[in-house]
């Protein structure tokens, strides 16, 4: 950390940091004050105010758990000894600067890791009891089982609408009689129904970034997965889309175990049940500290998780 | 603010009035009529030394006229600019002359008749109302629709091999396939006449001269392939995968779908690549004057065949087939690369 070579850039930093994350919070109550009365104006309550709208997390069923996780890129030890547990019927989001490696963990767990051809890792990722790493093991059933929505929107430039929307039984070959009911349950679910339902014969590429994004999140609703990875899937959106993106993950999480990772504190804060801080001080990439969301953004065990949540480094 | 509404009329402040280009005008006459001066007075004579005075006076009228109204850094742009529209120029009048060439020479000979008359019963040297190409015609399309089936498939999976399988051989197989690129297509025809004639006992036929451009084809095919499909971003790769689906399936589902205009460019340009072939053709169609409808077996005619051969034996006539002959390749093809654009490109509308 350099917070003590230059202090008084550093101080400035923080100030305006300060002043930035109370505005956004502010306009994150303002945005909030209809549905809920909110008194003061941080992240903390935020997160306060999202918990006392859905109640304590009960965390009783594990979906998905990781188990002592390291990964590798070459001879880089980019991530180092991670566990962590994804209850059903929640939001998990990984907060971090950049570069610590949250991407890398959440591509551990559907097998995507696989594809660096440097990559190497070790520990259990644990899915329905079963490592997913394990020999033998399917890795096109670990993917439909746990979906992905990446960070650009990425709809298939050669299908419309409706082929996007249904393109995971294409690819898994999977048939179904009712497509047409599928396909309006999804873009129902990803909220996107209402403004392509004319529409659904237009090609993806049509739409604004915003609603390519929940027609991503549509697509990958399509093969009914358990667990839904996000990997920053609002930092290419407006406020507007943004918002949206997140009504929409609040809808699915009743279903399905949901992992996000944001550098949006107030969207951690607005959407997620748990918080996982990853951060790699000049070394492999660490879960510093995890737990409820309203417990990490209220009072944190570690000083750095505080910093770190209120804006004073990262 | 008054209430009365103020007509906005849109306007393009960038765009040069004829002031501005007035001097630009001034410097074009002075360097062509500099140019005609100087070619009357000075030794440089002829269409040579016009083109050389001309070049070089564009040069420096162009970086003078801007170095006097501007700066330097104005003068080093004006310089470049006019070297690239020179080198424009070299490119174009060359590729426009012949076409002229072409069509002036070949038009003159072309009635419909030339599509159903064959040269059986018909002398080269023979006035022009009399025989056709249809045995060129046919015998070009077989031979071009063989190399196109064989090179197609081998082109385009070599290319997933190297970019989406990525297999230990990829490099390897890229390198081959590079030098294959250089290949002179005499060595190409060779390499059938020796392996599939001689060693196999094959006579001339349709079919041995499709194997020949086969082999010249598939390296043209594989590189733009490869090149297209470097294109695509490897997120939806990606994003297929998420879904459950196979590397095959995303590839052919995802990948495919995604490069098709691509992929179509990949063909033509490897048909362009062959369709004017003439030396491999020469080992191994033999060449005739009759239609022959059976592409395994006997000898067969194609367009850069007959125009060859109608060259060789000299006589105006004989020559003005050869440049029919070359103007009707030139439409046939010019008609096929359109069509196959407009159905790469025409997306479905309704499903």
């Amino acid at each position: 950390m350099s917070h003590q070579d230059n202090p008084n850039s550093t101080n400035d930093r923080e100030a305006n940091m300060d002043q930035k994350t109370q505005n956004q919070a502010r306009d994150t109550q303002r945005r909030d004050a209809t549905r809920r009365p909110v008194s003061s104006h941080s992240l903390a309550d935020v997160a306060n105010s999202r918990l006392s709208s859905v109640g304590v997390p009960s965390g009783s069923s594990t979906g998905l758990e990781a188990r002592g996780i390291h990964a590798w890129f070459g001879s880089k030890h980019v991530l180092e000894d991670i566990s962590l547990d994804f209850f059903t019927g929640t939001v998990t989001a990984l907060i971090g600067p950049s570069g610590c490696g949250k991407s890398t963990f959440i591509r551990i767990l559907n097998r995507m890791h696989e594809f660096i051809p440097t990559a190497a890792l070790a520990g259990q990722v644990i899915l329905d009891g079963k490592d997913v790493y394990d020999a033998g093991v399917d890795v096109t059933k670990i993917r439909l089982k746990v979906g992905m929505v990446f960070q650009k929107p990425n709809p298939f430039p050669s299908m419309t609408i409706r082929e996007n929307v249904l393109s995971g039984l294409k690819l898994a070959q999977i048939k179904i009689e009712n497509a047409d009911e599928l396909l309006e349950s999804c873009l129902r679910r990803a909220g996107l129904w209402d403004e392509v339902k004319d529409r659904l014969n237009e090609y993806g590429g049509a739409l604004s970034g915003g609603q390519q994004q929940r027609l991503c999140i549509a697509r990958s609703l399509a093969v009914n997965p358990q667990v839904l990875l996000m990997d920053e899937p609002c930092s290419a959106l407006d406020p507007g889309s943004t918002l949206r993106i997140e009504e929409t993950i609040r809808k699915l999480s009743a279903s399905m175990s949901i992992v996000i990772v944001t550098h949006n504190m107030q969207q951690a804060a607005r959407v997620s049940d748990f918080t996982g801080f990853f951060l790699a001080d000049g070394g492999p990439g660490r879960l510093i500290e995890s737990g409820a969301t309203n417990d990490i953004f209220t009072n944190p065990k570690q000083q750095r998780t505080e910093d770190y949540v209120s804006g004073r480094f990262g | 603010m008054s209430q009365t509404q103020i007509a906005v009329k849109p306007t393009r402040p960038w765009k040069l009035t004829f002031r501005d280009l007035v001097p630009d005008l001034a410097g074009a006459l002075f360097t062509v009529f500099g140019s005609l001066a100087i070619v009357a007075i000075t030794p440089l004579k002829g269409k040579l030394g016009f083109t050389f005075t001309l070049i070089t006076l564009a040069i420096i009228t162009a970086t003078t006229v801007s170095w006097i109204r501007k700066d330097r850094k104005a003068a080093m742009n004006s310089t470049t600019t006019v070297l690239v529209y020179i080198a424009s120029a070299f490119v174009i009048i060359p590729l426009l002359s012949i076409l002229y060439e072409v069509v002036r020479l070949g038009v003159s000979g072309f009635s419909l008749r030339i599509f159903t008359e064959d040269m059986s019963v018909t002398a080269s040297d023979t006035d022009l109302n009399e025989g056709g190409l249809l045995h060129a015609v046919i015998g070009t399309a077989y031979i071009v629709f063989f190399a196109t089936i064989l090179s197609t498939p081998i082109g385009i999976l070599t290319a997933l091999y190297i970019v989406e399988v990525k297999g230990r051989l990829s490099g390897l197989v890229r390198f081959f396939v590079q030098a294959m690129s250089g290949v002179p297509s005499i060595v190409a025809g060779l390499f059938i006449f020796a392996f599939w004639m001689i060693q196999m006992g094959n006579a001339y036929s349709g079919i041995a001269g499709g194997f020949a451009l086969t082999v010249l084809m598939i390296p043209t095919v594989a590189r733009t392939s490869e090149e297209v499909l470097k294109l695509i971003p490897q997120d939806l790769r990606e994003a297929g995968l998420a879904l459950g689906a196979t590397q095959w399936r995303t590839v052919a589902t995802v990948v495919i779908p995604a490069a098709k205009s691509g992929l179509v460019t990949a063909i033509i340009l490897g048909i362009a690549r062959v369709v004017g072939e003439t030396a491999p053709l020469l080992i191994t169609i033999g060449g005739a004057d009759a239609i022959n409808l059976n592409p395994l077996e006997g000898n067969m005619s194609a367009f850069p065949m007959y125009v060859w051969k109608n060259l060789l034996i000299g006589s105006p006539n004989a020559i003005s087939r050869a440049w029919l002959g070359l103007f009707v390749l030139m439409v046939l093809v010019l008609i096929f690369f359109a069509a196959a654009r407009y159905f790469s490109s025409a997306r479905r509308r309704f499903k």
